[in-house]
């Protein structure tokens, strides 16, 4: 009587494949496939909405931006500096391509062709994160004559590159195109 | 339970002697549902709602804290952050109609589940514990649906919200304090929304808490079965692991295939399409109703339409809307008293022919009619046959139900499992009078089985 009721073993050592492997298998992977779709969405949902999504982009109107004037816009809610250089601002900054510095950088890898003068950069200290001062009119624009961050620092040039103090990067130049002489969209 | 021919765990590798020892888990899930406990192996599909019910819990638990990281429960937005789920969350729509549907698909596994109790009385000696515990997790699943459905902020959700507080007020002397203290308010509110929220994410531990307490108790007896007959040896029943690991796998395959295609393709059908107007305190809608697993309880509530006087003077006893409560829960509590109230010695209806007939041609009915009834218009004739069958609901658990368990004739009981199951068992040779083979608890007829 017992064997009617023995726990079915893995015993098919002398024929190797039992027939019912098949189903075993079968309903297994099913049942695998199953649980791995279920947690697609799971996973998913805590991903970037559409609307967050959506709220990625923004339009800045340069047009107005007069020679050695600096605006604070937002980009996916952080801090968006563009700053119109003076000729003689880029004279210093193409000076400088070569000088020694940790983030190697020339002004033409982080402006657009024909509008070397506009230049956007993401308003946030690549140290650990503070907003640099520079951008508004009558602030400290540290000893390279960009931008300065107070928290610990870190003087950027008129193109945003790191020359003295802790930060490892340049300020980061987001992804944007003009899509008129007037207007850049960021992201 | 521990049958005496229960299997042991025995840890093989060096990892499971070790946690054997320090924290004994897979032995606990070993003697659970594993190898380690036997179960009748007669039982039948109605079995497997036990643990599709224990599949829809988890579902609704993952699928809410999921959505619960995109709500917000402040009535200005409440409604928004639902439509932002909809929308803009990436499968935030799949989640949504999985938590709705899922809730309604949790009571159709356990309403199938407690009517499995009704018919094999479940209930009885010495299940009533598990029962008394059923009781209360099926209690604290409608406080959890009814917060859960306030949530989205809807029509339904405020007026259902609006009718349920209310019911508290009708409760003599206290009932309006009590009202307000549970609505921090005078009217469903921000006040109402957020500790809704709160406790609606709270509730659902609770509830696995009290299936676990149901499990454990269960595994004290053992499962009973079709027959109502208990175990009585081996041949009596099957390792769960593989036999009803199986069986379950395969039902719980059933009902994925139902619930996904509730999900996908007719998600807002069990739905009330008022719930999709955003909450106006100034307009009733037409009609007011909670979502289709409450309809037979308010029929039961809105049944009563007189209030209980002293014939011939004005004298009101208790008044038709606090009778309407009583009655509502009331048709929930008598549930408590079954194991008490059914005192037949057999368990299973197929052996009760009395108890069989009431049960499909009485109760069955009037349940399906109150769920009509709970959906309907508060007019003629649905009023008078809310009433008919409410009057049937109590009569048949309060005065048919203890008369006819004591003054049925059962049809004879098969000796065993294995009898019912093989068509003769073995151990049951020396019936003929005498005791030789040692059975405890054996009526020399074999026919009427005391369920101990």
């Amino acid at each position: 009587m017992a064997s009617d009721t023995a726990v079915i073993s893995e015993t098919g050592t002398e024929e190797g494949v039992r027939r019912r492997d098949w189903i075993h298998i079968a309903a297994l992977s099913t049942a695998g496939v199953g649980g791995a779709s279920l947690l697609i969405p799971l996973v998913s949902q805590m991903s970037a909405s559409a609307d967050v999504l959506a709220a990625s982009t923004t339009e800045v109107d340069v047009s107005a931006i007069q020679p050695g004037q600096s605006i604070k816009a937002v980009f996916r809610k952080q801090p968006l500096f563009v700053k119109r250089l003076t000729p003689e601002e880029i004279a210093a900054a193409k000076k400088d391509d070569a000088a020694a510095m940790r983030d190697p950088a020339t002004l033409a890898e982080r402006t657009k062709a024909g509008h070397e003068d506009i230049l956007v950069t993401m308003g946030v200290c690549t140290h650990l994160g503070c907003v640099p001062l520079g951008a508004a009119e009558g602030e400290n624009k540290g000893e390279f004559g960009g931008y300065f961050c107070p928290c610990h620092g870190s003087h950027y040039d008129v193109a945003g590159r790191i020359r003295k103090g802790p930060a490892p990067l340049n300020l980061a130049v987001p992804e944007y195109e003009f899509t008129s002489d007037a207007v850049i969209r960021v992201g | 339970m521990s049958f005496a021919w229960a299997k042991q765990y025995e840890p093989k590798t060096p990892l499971t002697k070790w946690l054997d020892e320090k924290l004994p888990l897979p032995r606990l899930v070993y003697n659970a549902v594993g190898a380690g406990y036997p179960v009748p192996r007669n039982l039948n599909y109605m079995w497997n709602f036990g643990v599709l019910a224990g599949f829809c819990l988890m579902i609704q638990i993952v699928t809410g804290v999921v959505l619960a990281m995109h709500y917000a429960a402040n009535q200005a937005v409440a409604f928004g952050t639902v439509e932002h789920i909809m929308r803009n969350v990436n499968w935030g729509w799949a989640l949504r109609y999985a938590h709705a549907n899922g809730a309604s698909f949790f009571f159709i596994v356990v309403y199938l589940h407690i009517f499995r109790g009704f018919f094999y009385s479940s209930y009885k000696a010495p299940r009533e514990m598990i029962w008394l515990l059923g009781v209360v997790i099926f209690l604290l699943m409608m406080a959890t649906a009814f917060m859960g459905y306030v949530l989205p902020w809807g029509q339904m959700s405020f007026w259902g919200a609006q009718v349920i507080t209310g019911l508290f007020g009708a409760i003599p002397l206290v009932g309006e304090p009590i009202q307000h203290w549970i609505l921090g308010g005078f009217a469903p509110d921000n006040a109402a929304l957020n500790r809704f929220f709160s406790l609606h994410f709270l509730l659902p531990f609770v509830i696995l808490g009290v299936v676990i307490l149901h499990i454990w108790a269960l595994h004290i007896p053992g499962s009973s079965n079709p027959s109502g007959v208990e175990v009585k040896s081996e041949s009596d029943t099957v390792p769960f692991h593989p036999y009803y690991t199986a069986k379950d796998g395969f039902g719980l395959g059933v009902f994925l295939i139902a619930f996904a295609s509730m999900v996908f393709f007719l998600p807002n059908a069990l739905g009330h399409p008022d719930n999709y107007i955003e909450a106006n305190p100034l307009s009733t809608p037409a009609l007011i109703v909670p979502e289709w697993y409450f309809y037979p309880f308010y029929a039961i509530l809105r049944a009563f339409t007189g209030d209980l006087t002293i014939p011939f003077t004005g004298i009101v006893l208790i008044p038709a809307k606090l009778l309407g409560v009583i009655a509502m829960f009331g048709s929930i509590l008598v549930w408590f008293f079954l194991p008490w109230l059914d005192k037949s010695p057999v368990r299973s209806g197929h052996y009760r022919p009395l108890f069989n007939k009431f049960f499909w041609f009485g109760l069955i009915p009037t349940m399906a009619a109150l769920f009509y009834l709970g959906g309907a218009h508060a007019e003629e004739p649905y009023i008078m046959l809310s009433q008919i069958f409410t009057a049937y609901y109590f009569l048949h658990f309060l005065v048919i139900l203890p008369i006819v368990s004591q003054i049925e004739v059962p049809k004879p009981l098969p000796f065993s499992i294995t009898e019912a199951v093989l068509g003769k068992d073995t151990a049951a040779e020396p019936r003929t009078g005498t005791t030789a083979a040692g059975e405890t608890g054996a009526a020399p007829d074999g026919s009427l089985q005391p369920a101990e």
